[in-house]
């Protein structure tokens, strides 16, 4: 599989394998770290971005794609809804079916909320089912809730909102916990002992894993959950605007069925949106590690109506995306690989940098070793490093890929890479968005009765995440939405519904002088023919 | 000039790159997935797909989204298939033998074709993980199939009309509630955060000064 050129540099990276092998790299200083990231991390990348000239957050700078659709055209400026044919009529609306909505949906439920679900795609569609490396928790003797704070502040640069971050941490036991009751298969000891391992910036072996499905263990218990509870999930259907009612309260949902364009009217006492995040945004012409459906529409359809973001400018690109082939260009290798022992090498077989950094830090870095460096490694993308799995063996015994990483070792192996004798490459890929929508402790945005969980929420991480806390983040304010919304929705008495913020918000664009054609949300993006396909490729390293 | 690979997608022909996934090949001949398509990483089992290559008797098995397309590929994906599933109260359930009698009793008509075995898109050992079903082995059961990505290609082509990843999926959910040890260390943490005996510690690492968290954050000690 691999080419001429790049077996000659793996023979590079098998000379060095063994001087490296128990060898601890240096961690890099705060002062290198920020050099790093203001010279190589496409968040400081200015002409990238823009900033929005209407909204809440009018004057702040967003990626110039997000900004598109955050001034882009309603769906159904031209259309004729009529608000009084109510299709659903429900307490609790969440918009998304994957992790944090599910989450949300089974907490709701259990107040006794009549709660039903609506998701583009199918409930599991979503991020959370392609999480791979873990969860964490400071669940073990040496840690504590305090030092994971330390951890998750220091790594977000301090951004994150304390009482948010405060609340996920401590409550991140009490997800685990709840996880292991609903049945997930945990990585545990004979002796029920959780295995855990690093992740990067974490100062403590917090990571909780089921292998490298943790994510899909995850989202396929919930979605069984919230089967076995018979809540109504409304699939193939996205929401296009939310509704409010006339005291400006959020009161529903505009939808369309994704097959036969037809739209309907959802009320709903809370809402919670739980889209997801925007990866087939594509920013920067990255590839991406996300879902076909990652594309910011909660975002758009919170902001519509009046919501506040926070940090939209901040973006995680993941260290290691598979770079080759290109069948798998952009689909994430998890940290977890180099939670194991694995380093990262450049094309001369050295190792360039300690591969527990943040992933911030490693992505800029790995960035910096491709470009002014020039000792990446070509591939029909651009440029890439190995990372160099041979290791986790060496050092950890054989068969600790197969047990400990299965779906890369098949993921690799369909193009007959055998990860185990030979090194991968990888590049940055677009994997999370670390800002959204800006909740209070309650998980409700400025806007009433309208309550946000998941990756669409911002503020929690601050300006970059830490590797397994957003499994962590969707569980937790996943659950404490439903349960909010839940409540909330007892005391609530819904006026007539409006969707003239529609029309307004419509009018404020045509006045700050936009003159844009686009339609959003996007709800999918358009790969589809020669240019859709040369659109998807054209997305370089 | 890129080559080019003729497939022919539900019957119809196209000429598409070589190279590209099955997935990426629909695309390209013009597709704008709605079904069928999910994660696009091998995850969510959304894209599970049936072809034959021209002159080859068998009928193969893939997730569009990870299989390379080839020449003469007849193409016809799977974007839903009615698995069983039946709901259960994981509070009342119990990992006894009856569980899989009352709930998928379908299990025991297995006539041992390995049909499923032979089409699992994971390459997965379904027709053992179902015998492991079948005697109440759960915990074998549950981690034979652990890697199931639910696509339902295994059901799809089951003569006795077995939901397989149903039952696997219930299986693990019994094994990681009731059969695996329980975690004492979690729910321990779990007790101790509820007294507030963290409390007062992070309440003072909140409190300080922004350069003083600066300070323990750049050089706190990390556990080898």
């Amino acid at each position: 599989m691999y080419t001429a050129e790049m077996l000659a540099s793996i023979q590079k990276v098998e000379a060095s394998r063994p001087s490296r092998i128990n060898m601890e790299l240096r961690r890099m200083t705060a002062e290198e770290k920020e050099g790093l990231l203001k010279t190589y991390h496409p968040d400081f990348k200015q002409e990238e971005f823009a900033a929005l000239r209407v909204g809440a957050n009018k004057g702040e700078n967003v990626p110039h794609e997000l900004a598109a659709l955050l001034e882009g055209r309603s769906r159904i400026k031209d259309e004729n809804i009529d608000l009084n044919k109510i299709d659903y009529d429900v307490d609790v609306l969440v918009i998304g079916g994957g992790g944090s909505g599910s989450a949300a949906a089974i907490e709701a439920h259990e107040c006794g909320a009549n709660v039903m679900i609506v998701t583009k795609l199918r409930i599991g569609d979503a991020n959370t089912m392609m999480a791979e490396g873990g969860i964490q928790a400071a669940d073990k003797e040496n840690d504590s809730p305090a030092q994971h704070y330390l951890d998750a502040f220091g790594g977000g640069h301090f951004a994150a909102q304390p009482e948010l971050l405060k609340k996920l941490v401590n409550d991140g036991p009490g997800a685990i916990k709840w996880l292991n009751d609903l049945g997930v298969m945990f990585d545990k000891e004979l002796d029920g002992t959780m295995i855990t391992t690093h992740g990067g910036g974490t100062s403590r072996k917090r990571m909780h894993a089921c292998a490298d499905y943790s994510g899909a263990e995850i989202m396929r218990t919930l979605r069984d959950e919230v089967f076995n509870r018979n809540i109504p999930v409304v699939d193939f259907t996205a929401a296009v605007e939310l509704i409010l009612d006339t005291d400006g309260k959020a009161a529903g949902a505009v939808l369309v069925n994704m097959e036969t364009g037809e739209y309907h009217v959802a009320r709903a006492k809370t809402i919670i949106v739980a889209t997801g995040g925007a990866g087939r945004l594509h920013y920067q012409k990255f590839p991406t590690s996300n879902h076909y459906g990652a594309t910011a529409d909660g975002l758009i359809l919170a902001y519509r109506v009046g919501a506040e973001l926070i940090y939209p400018d901040t973006l995680q690109y993941h260290p290691t995306g598979a770079a080759f082939p290109t069948q798998i260009f952009g689909c994430l290798v998890t940290e977890k690989v180099r939670a194991l022992g694995a380093m990262l090498i450049n094309a001369e077989g050295e190792a360039f940098m300690h591969p527990l950094e943040t992933r911030d830090v490693t992505s800029a870095s790995i960035i910096r070793e491709c470009t002014t460096n020039s000792k990446g490694l070509q591939t029909p993308h651009g440029s890439a490093v190995w990372l160099d799995t041979p290791m986790i063996e060496i050092v950890r015994g054989k068969g600790t890929i197969e047990k400990g990483i299965p779906a890369m070792l098949r993921m690799f192996m369909k193009y007959g890479i055998d990860m185990r004798e030979q090194p991968i490459l990888v590049y940055p890929t677009l994997h999370y968005q670390n800002g959204g929508i800006k909740i209070n402790i309650d998980g409700m945005s400025n806007i009433d009765n309208l309550f946000v969980a998941g990756e669409a929420v911002g503020g929690i991480h601050g300006r970059n995440r830490l590797m397994g806390n957003s499994l962590l983040d969707i569980i937790v304010f996943g659950r404490s939405a439903g349960r909010n919304a839940a409540v909330k929705c007892k005391n609530v008495k819904i006026s007539e519904l409006s969707i003239e913020h529609v029309e307004k918000y419509e009018k404020e664009i045509t006045e700050a002088g936009i003159k844009s054609e686009v339609i959003s949300p996007l709800l999918l993006p358009s790969y589809a023919n020669k240019d859709g396909f040369k659109r998807k490729r054209s997305v370089t390293i | 000039m890129e080559d080019k690979i003729n497939v022919f997608i539900f019957g119809k022909k196209y000429e598409v790159p070589a190279g590209a996934t099955i997935m990426s090949a629909m695309e390209y001949a013009g597709y704008k997935l709605v079904r069928g398509c999910g994660c696009r990483c091998g995850f969510c089992g959304a894209c599970a797909t049936i072809y034959r290559v021209k002159g080859d008797k068998e009928l193969k098995t893939a997730l569009a989204c990870q299989e390379q397309a080839m020449d003469n590929m007849y193409i016809a994906t799977l974007p839903f298939f009615p698995l069983v599933k039946q709901p259960f109260d994981i509070e009342t359930a119990r990992p006894d033998e009856r569980i899989i009698m009352q709930l998928y009793p379908e299990v025991y008509s297995c006539i041992g074709c390995n049909a499923c075995t032979k089409s699992c898109a994971q390459e997965l050992n379904t027709m053992q993980y179902i015998a492991y079903a079948q005697r109440g082995e759960y915990e074998k059961c549950a981690k034979e199939s652990f890697d199931c990505v639910m696509c339902g290609i295994c059901s799809s082509r089951c003569p006795a009309g077995i939901s397989h990843p149903q039952v696997g999926l219930l299986t693990r959910r019994l094994y990681g509630k009731y059969i695996a040890s329980p975690s004492e260390h979690v729910e321990r943490r779990v007790e101790e955060i509820e007294k507030g005996n963290f409390e007062s510690l992070i309440e003072e690492l909140m409190n300080r000064p922004i350069d003083e968290i600066k300070e323990l954050y750049n050089n706190r000690e990390i556990e080898k």
